[in-house]
């Protein structure tokens, strides 16, 4: 036997341990004993027969079934798949999904420094930087993403000439369709960006900010190292989806003719007239780009986590190897109940 | 006699409407413990967050070490520093709050250094050994890399002390250092406190801890409504209270 089971006492055996007659089972009026003797309930894990889940093996069902209808449309729809096969790797196609990626990083990264941006100069004592903060929110959030696209692709019509003072050029050529589309996907996002950053900041314990001022931080100080930081936690999972949104959104960048994914399919369509097949394949790589980006914002996440919490939940990996030792680590439980010891 | 530590004079603080300071005058000698009780609401914590300019005052003055708290004189005018010399004056003063207020995302020995780099310009290495001592000074030697969330709340009091030892003040303000704790961890704070008063640090505590006032303090002031009621030896005003209201107090909390 076990030594784990002679430290822990039996309730039978501390029952009877003492010096007078035993407890005497509660016995109701008149009848047979209610429930089980005290103290012999046996220290096993504990052997039920499970409750049978009917509904859920119906709605699996159902959903199944549906599913491979779902298929068997698909199966017989008029789709060439071995276009969609050669074009998924086609060069202008691989092309676009780079062009993509790079316009989403350049204006998520101009919307997320000028976001925060934003959010301090509208949390700030000085009322001028508040309200430009304001008004730059209201003007950028209120209007659609794809007139702001126009506006910028088109500034050539009210100043033909760019010049601030010591860089003149012709507005056309400075205002190609990767600055225009990063002018209008960035600032705009920068709107969003700043609600998100004003949210986490205030998030962020005012005690942290006394804190640090009596160490003798300055505001400036006690913002870049002390509330920003924490912030983060509350900033990261939104900022993440506005990532996965600004991949999509880019789409939109289509029309000033910013050579991004969706325009590479719609080019190829247009010449091979594979409508569906492109739209197919252009959708198969959206799905790529946000996938790795989901990903990576898990990651994220932990390390800005990092203090919070006494122990983070273990990655997926983690979790894969833990499961592949879990029949290990049942029966060690099951041991220590009494039942096996090996 | 030598210039006191602290000086008060009519101290007056409103916010709004709402008096909470109404006349504070006191002299807080160098190298003694000032310890400040009160009922709760009595503007203890208030005064303590003037004291480094967490507060701006309504009237009166109040002077560190010889110099005015948040103003220059120069003839007759006063004028409010600025920012800079805010903070300049903040660096000499060490705070200890109720609820810690370490910073979360760094560890203990993070905590500890971060103002000696940010503030003095300390160089990391360096900053970094005198946590680690310090950290050892308060008992922590074996948890400078736990973040504060894996610390106990007494622990997390002690890196709060240490980390306000880090900046070498002149002066300690305690605003009841040990009201979050369970009662069991109390004693590792005010063990602390002791040998931190014991090493000649000026301190003012403002604590319900009437043990700690009678054997470490120097002096007590007893405050309601945001005056004085009375002040003199802790002994003497804890055993031998001359007002109603002091008395009232220490009715309900020895
Ligand atoms: N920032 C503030 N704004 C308005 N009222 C405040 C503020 N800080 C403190 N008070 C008020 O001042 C009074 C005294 O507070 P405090 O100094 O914290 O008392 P104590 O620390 O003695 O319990 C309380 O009534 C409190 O509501
Ligand atoms: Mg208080």
């Amino acid at each position: 036997m076990s030594d784990i089971r002679d430290q822990e006492p039996e309730p039978g055996k501390a029952a009877k341990s003492g010096a007078g007659p035993g407890p005497v089972p509660p016995v109701s009026a008149g009848g047979p004993p209610a429930g089980p003797p005290v103290g012999k309930v046996p220290p096993e894990a504990v052997k039920a027969i499970p409750v049978r889940h009917y509904g859920r093996w119906i709605s699996a069902a159902v959903v199944l079934f549906l599913l491979a209808l779902l298929v068997q449309a698909f199966r017989n729809a008029d789709i060439a798949w071995e276009v969609v096969g050669e074009y998924l790797d086609a060069e202008t196609v691989v092309e676009g999904a780079l062009n993509t990626l790079w316009i989403t990083l350049c204006s998520m990264l101009l919307g997320v420094v000028l976001g925060v941006v934003l959010a301090v100069m509208r949390l700030s004592a000085n009322p001028v930087l508040s309200s430009v903060s304001y008004a730059y929110i209201w003007f950028f959030r209120g209007t659609p993403v794809l007139v702001q696209l126009f506006l910028w692709f088109n500034l050539a019509l009210i100043f033909p000439v760019f010049d601030i003072g010591f860089y003149e050029a012709d507005m056309n050529e400075v205002m190609t369709p990767f600055m225009a589309a990063l002018l209008g996907l960035g600032l705009n996002e920068a709107a969003y960006m700043a609600e998100i950053s004003r949210a986490g900041i205030l998030s962020v314990d005012r005690g942290q900010t006394e804190a640090a001022h009596a160490l003798g931080m300055s505001g400036a100080k006690t913002m870049r190292r002390i509330v920003l930081p924490q912030a983060m936690r509350v900033i990261v999972p939104p900022t993440g989806n506005e990532f996965i949104n600004m991949l999509k959104t880019s789409s939109l960048a289509y029309a000033i003719q910013y050579q991004e994914l969706f325009l590479a399919g719609r080019n190829i369509s247009s010449r091979t007239l594979a409508v569906m097949e492109m739209l197919i394949v252009v959708s198969v790589w959206y799905l790529v780009l946000t996938t790795v980006f989901s990903i990576g914002q898990y990651y994220l996440e932990r390390y800005f986590a990092r203090g919070s919490d006494h122990r983070l939940p273990p990655t997926p990996l983690q979790r894969i190897r833990a499961q592949l030792t879990s029949f290990r680590v049942r029966s060690k439980v099951r041991g220590a109940s009494g039942e096996v010891t090996v | 006699m030598s210039e006191p530590m602290v000086r008060a004079e009519q101290v007056h603080k409103s916010f709004g409407p709402v008096k909470v300071l109404r006349g504070i005058d006191l002299e807080v000698r160098r190298g003694e413990v000032f310890c400040l009780v009160g009922p709760s609401g009595s503007g203890k914590s208030t005064f303590l967050r003037c004291i480094n300019h967490l507060e701006q005052i309504s009237a009166g003055r109040l002077w560190v070490d010889g110099r005015l708290v948040g103003y220059r004189q120069k003839g007759r005018k006063l004028y409010e520093m600025k920012e800079r010399e805010v903070a300049a004056q903040r660096r000499d003063i060490g705070m200890v709050f109720q609820r810690f207020n370490l910073f979360p995302h760094m560890t203990a020995v993070e905590n500890v250094m971060e103002a000696p780099v940010q503030v003095k310009g300390v160089p990391r290495a360096r900053a970094r050994e005198r946590a680690v001592e310090l950290l050892e000074r308060v008992g922590l030697g074996d948890k400078i890399r736990a973040y504060p969330a894996q610390l106990s709340g007494g622990q997390q009091q002690r890196v709060a002390i240490a980390r306000a030892l880090a900046m070498d003040p002149k002066l300690m303000l305690f605003d009841e250092p040990t009201s979050a704790l369970d009662p069991e961890l109390v004693g590792e704070v005010l063990d602390v406190m002791r040998q931190l008063a014991e090493e000649g640090m000026t301190m003012i505590v403002v604590t319900h801890e009437m043990g700690f006032a009678r054997e470490v303090g120097d002096s007590l002031v007893f405050m309601d409504g945001g005056v004085v009621v009375e002040a003199g030896h802790p002994r003497e005003v804890l055993t031998d209270p001359r007002h109603e209201r002091t008395r009232a107090f220490l009715s309900k909390v020895l």
